[in-house]
């Protein structure tokens, strides 16, 4: 088998990043593979609205989202193979498995990988207490309601306040489950402010802040969790335990990219997204495999997602068709200054820009009446005030292709303090 | 009355279920009564999954011979129920020049049991063996012979086979009380009641409970606590052998080692239990398993836990196993106080029970009993044509269900409806692996409840985690409507 770029994952970033390489050139061969047995990934399950308020300009809902973009996959001639896993990964060839093929290789001219992120288990939170039915991610006990339409529980508490145990404590609420609260480790919300108004404040669920779960009891099914205050180091602060009844412990605690195949690969990955490192054009330390989606770095709106995946695929086109894609070696490097965790991309090569380009990254901290500052070479090129910036919200800059131009060899984003 | 049997086993753990693989052997009709819902339930499905050299017990004990007996009788059992085993050798490692002295007791004791191969090595040696091994150490213990084992699919061969060769087995049926009546033992359990020439105790934690049913000299065990913690497979290699601390008054200590899975584990703390049935992990015990295994190792991945657990281990207070007749019950056989090195010793400790119970009854051998049993086919362990025509004639070993362990949808039909199959998802997991990755069954489970739900003809709301009223979802949403 052979096609000019295979996409490993039909979620949000596969199709975007499908559909981006299709019209830039419609002669490409572009094969998708899904593990699952739908496209759409993720968004499947996502049954709330509020999706593609960016790139469609209306309030869709994820379902609806996935398909406008699948709509176009026929027109496009993009093929697909659902129920497919894929094993192995190298920049000319993809190994896989299917039922219907057993197991086969893919030779292609270049690879996107959009596995996406997969929640961290209860395991990797080193929560004590009994091992019970009754604790679920987030996304797990999404799916059982959304998918499967089963109640993983009536009464629940939620450890963690990222965006899917959000979604979740206003779900489980309209299912008919008594949310009881919603703990938070750290002193401010891991999820979007829209998250907490739309789906906690509107229901009454209270969040506490600094509050993490300390014991989980119940032999066969969760009976109760206990929960108390932490300190600015995150330990518990004797005195302040409370345990509260329950059926269920959700648990929204962090996404972690899916990066199994591209670390196998030998695919540099920066250890603070856990995702690969990325130039301009979403191209990984491995020629012609490029990534993008929650499998780079995990995005807050799936919009963000479609933007850089369309790039990647684009950038992919490019590098199929372009014997001398790259080839210019100018290159500047993208550091995380102060308050900022990581940068997307990590670096820049000036012949492949044909625009501005946008850098997005997060914040390690809350950051009230700040600045987000670029520099070029240490000097001050861009500052802007910001209101707030949070951990749970993507920021991004926009560097203008003559400024990038001008350059020299390093660029530093960073937040200062008012 | 077809409740009535020469021989009860009470247990299906790895020594109730070593001796009735053991007792299959003989001609004689044998009933394997479990509390839980599976095989494998209590001490054996929470340990460090090891092959113990031989070198701790004290020359002359019940353990030190079994754990002898045990190591050497695993390599054909591992062959003959195609149970995943390594001989990766361990390693106790001093780390503190005043105790160089103990590592020469712990050799002349490997000796006195009867330990092959040992080596005492220097400081540059073992860096040589383990390059992350803490700068501190001065010296090691080297024993080839120890190893690693799958202590799930050790525990589920041995009762498969038991099966197989006709021993019966049943579920989710406490043992209430235990009754002399003419020549042998009327057994309550909280659903039927059987009768029996004989009865085996190897009810784990609960063993003196059943001793203490029919013995006027009393039993008395208590649980202790052993915490672990799990490290993803992307950490494999950063040990090579199993490598322990120098023991203590409190136990073999802190060990890190990798599992036959690729994973690497740490642990176990040994800490008093007040339960016999639940062992809840605390944040003092995670702690005391960082802080032990730091000391051996350096730079350890504990960013890469994606899980943690605790198991029970059954310690009698004579300190020893327990295995022989009760002098005043006769046909009552106990099976107690099966702490480390039970997993080692479980194959000695069937072959000695099964042959006192032989005894007792004067019972003769099969001509046609098979030893031999198979392990659920694994595709990705085949060579690729195997791999090619087995999911062309079953299409289903090309469906992935667990991504993160590679599993299939016909891998997890198999150890369904395979004897003695799986009816929860942790009997699917611990036969298959679906779900012990790193995403701790977060994609998968919906998946594997749905299998489970087709393949047993339960609804998907009565599929439990592991028995009992441990069901995973309550119901259709929209229920009340």
């Amino acid at each position: 088998m052979r096609s000019d770029i295979v996409i490993i994952g039909g979620g949000p970033a596969g199709l975007a990043a499908a559909v981006a390489a299709a019209k830039y050139d419609p002669s490409l061969d572009i094969m998708i593979l899904e593990r699952d047995a739908e496209l759409g990934g993720i968004l499947n399950q996502c049954i709330h609205n509020g999706f593609g308020l960016h790139t469609f300009n209306e309030e869709l809902t994820g379902p609806e989202y996935a398909e406008r973009f699948e709509a176009q996959l026929p027109d496009l001639g993009i093929k697909f193979m659902l129920n497919t896993m894929v094993l192995d990964v190298a920049s000319s060839s993809v190994t896989a498995v299917n039922s219907d093929q057993g197991l086969f290789n893919i030779e292609c001219g270049a690879v996107i990988l959009c596995m996406g992120c997969r929640e961290r288990p209860r395991g990797a939170l080193n929560i004590p207490g009994l091992r019970p039915a009754g604790v679920f991610t987030a996304g797990t006990a999404q799916r059982l309601v959304n998918i499967e339409g089963y109640m993983p529980g009536k009464e629940v508490v939620i450890l963690g306040s990222g965006d899917i145990g959000l979604i979740m404590a206003r779900r489980m609420t309209l299912e008919g489950a008594k949310v009881k609260a919603v703990c938070e480790l750290m002193p401010y919300s891991g999820g979007l402010k829209r998250n907490i108004v739309q789906c906690l404040d509107d229901f009454g669920i209270p969040l506490f802040l600094s509050h993490t779960v300390i014991d989980i009891k119940g032999k066969e099914r969760v009976t109760s969790v206990v929960i108390a205050e932490v300190d600015s180091n995150s330990k518990p602060i004797p005195g302040t335990e409370e345990e509260i009844t329950c059926d269920t412990l959700l648990l929204s605690c962090g996404l972690i990219p899916e990066n199994e195949l591209s670390r196998a690969a030998g695919i540099k990955i920066n250890p603070s997204t856990n995702g690969p490192v990325v130039n301009e054009s979403f191209e990984t330390s491995i020629k012609g495999i490029f990534a993008c989606g929650n499998v780079l770095h995990v995005h807050d709106l799936v919009d963000y997602v479609s933007e850089e995946s369309a790039r990647a695929g684009i950038s992919a086109a490019k590098y199929v068709k372009s014997s001398s894609f790259g080839e210019d070696c100018s290159v500047i490097e993208i550091k995380a200054g102060t308050g900022v965790r990581y940068t997307v991309p990590s670096f820049i090569r000036l012949g492949e820009i044909d625009d501005n380009v946008t850098v997005r990254f997060r914040s390690g901290n809350v950051y009230k009446n700040s600045y987000v500052d670029v520099l070029f070479d240490g000097e001050q090129k861009y500052h802007r005030r910001k209101q707030i910036i949070t951990p749970g919200e993507m920021e991004q800059v926009i560097l203008k292709k003559e400024d990038l131009e001008k350059a020299a060899g390093e660029i530093t984003v960073a937040i200062t303090e008012s | 009355m077809n409740n009535s049997y020469d021989i009860v086993i009470i247990g299906a753990g790895v020594s109730g279920s070593a001796i009735a693989r053991e007792l299959s052997r003989y001609d004689c009709k044998v009933l394997v009564i479990e509390k839980d819902e599976d095989v494998c339930c209590g001490s054996s499905k929470a340990n460090s999954g090891l092959v113990h050299a031989g070198y701790d017990a004290k020359p002359g004990t019940l353990k030190a011979k079994m754990n002898i007996r045990g190591n050497e009788l695993m390599t054909a059992l591992a062959s003959d129920l195609d149970i995943p085993f390594k001989r990766i050798g361990s390693l106790v490692v001093c780390t503190d020049e005043s105790r160089r002295s103990g590592i020469d007791e712990l050799y002349e004791r490997g000796i006195a049991n009867g330990v092959h191969d040992m080596q005492i090595l220097s400081a540059s040696e073992v860096k040589e063996l383990e390059p992350n091994i803490s700068d501190n150490a001065v010296c090691a213990l080297y024993a080839p012979t120890a190893g690693i084992i799958c202590p799930f699919r050790l525990n589920i061969a041995m009762a498969e086979c038991a099966c197989q060769n006709g021993v019966e087995f049943v579920f989710n049926s406490p043992v209430i009380s235990i009754d002399r009546i003419d020549e042998g033992f009327c057994v309550k359990t909280s659903a039927k009641t059987y009768t029996c020439s004989v009865v085996v105790n190897a009810a784990g934690c609960h063993a003196d409970d059943i001793h203490n049913m029919v013995s006027s000299r009393k039993l008395h065990i208590t649980p202790r606590r052993g915490d672990y913690l799990l490290l993803d497979r992307s950490c494999d290699g950063f040990v090579k052998h199993i490598i322990f601390p120098q023991p203590t008054d409190l136990g073999k200590g802190i060990l890190v080692t990798p599992t036959v899975h690729g994973n690497t584990i740490i642990g176990p703390t040994a800490i008093d239990n007040d339960s016999k049935d639940e062992a809840p992990a605390t944040s003092e015990g995670i702690a005391k398993v960082i802080e032990g295994s730091s000391r051996n190792v350096k730079g350890l991945p504990l960013k890469q836990v994606i899980t943690s657990f605790s198991g029970l281990r059954s310690h009698e207070d004579g300190g020893d196993f327990i295995m022989e007749e009760v002098f005043d019950c006769p046909g009552f056989f106990d099976c107690a106080g099966i702490e480390s090195p039970g997993l080692t010793a479980c194959p000695a400790i069937g072959e000695y029970m099964a042959g006192l119970v032989a005894d007792k009854l004067s019972l003769r051998l099969k001509s046609d009993w098979n030893g031999i049993c198979h392990d659920v086919v694994k595709p990705f362990e085949l060579p690729p044509e195997d791999r090619e025509k087995l999911i062309r004639e079953h299409p289903e070993y090309g469906r992935i269900i667990c991504r993160c362990e590679t599993i299939t949808e016909g891998e997890i039909i198999d150890s369904i409806r395979r004897p003695l199959g799986a009816v929860s998802l942790d009997g699917v997991k611990r036969r298959t692996r679906a779900g012990m990755g790193r995403c701790q069954g977060g994609f998968c489970s919906p998946r594997v409840m749905e299998i489970i739900s087709r393949e047993t003809g339960i609804s998907l709301d009565q599929v439990t985690k592991n028995g009992g009223s441990s069901k995973i979802v309550y119901g259709r949403t929209k229920d009340e409507i």
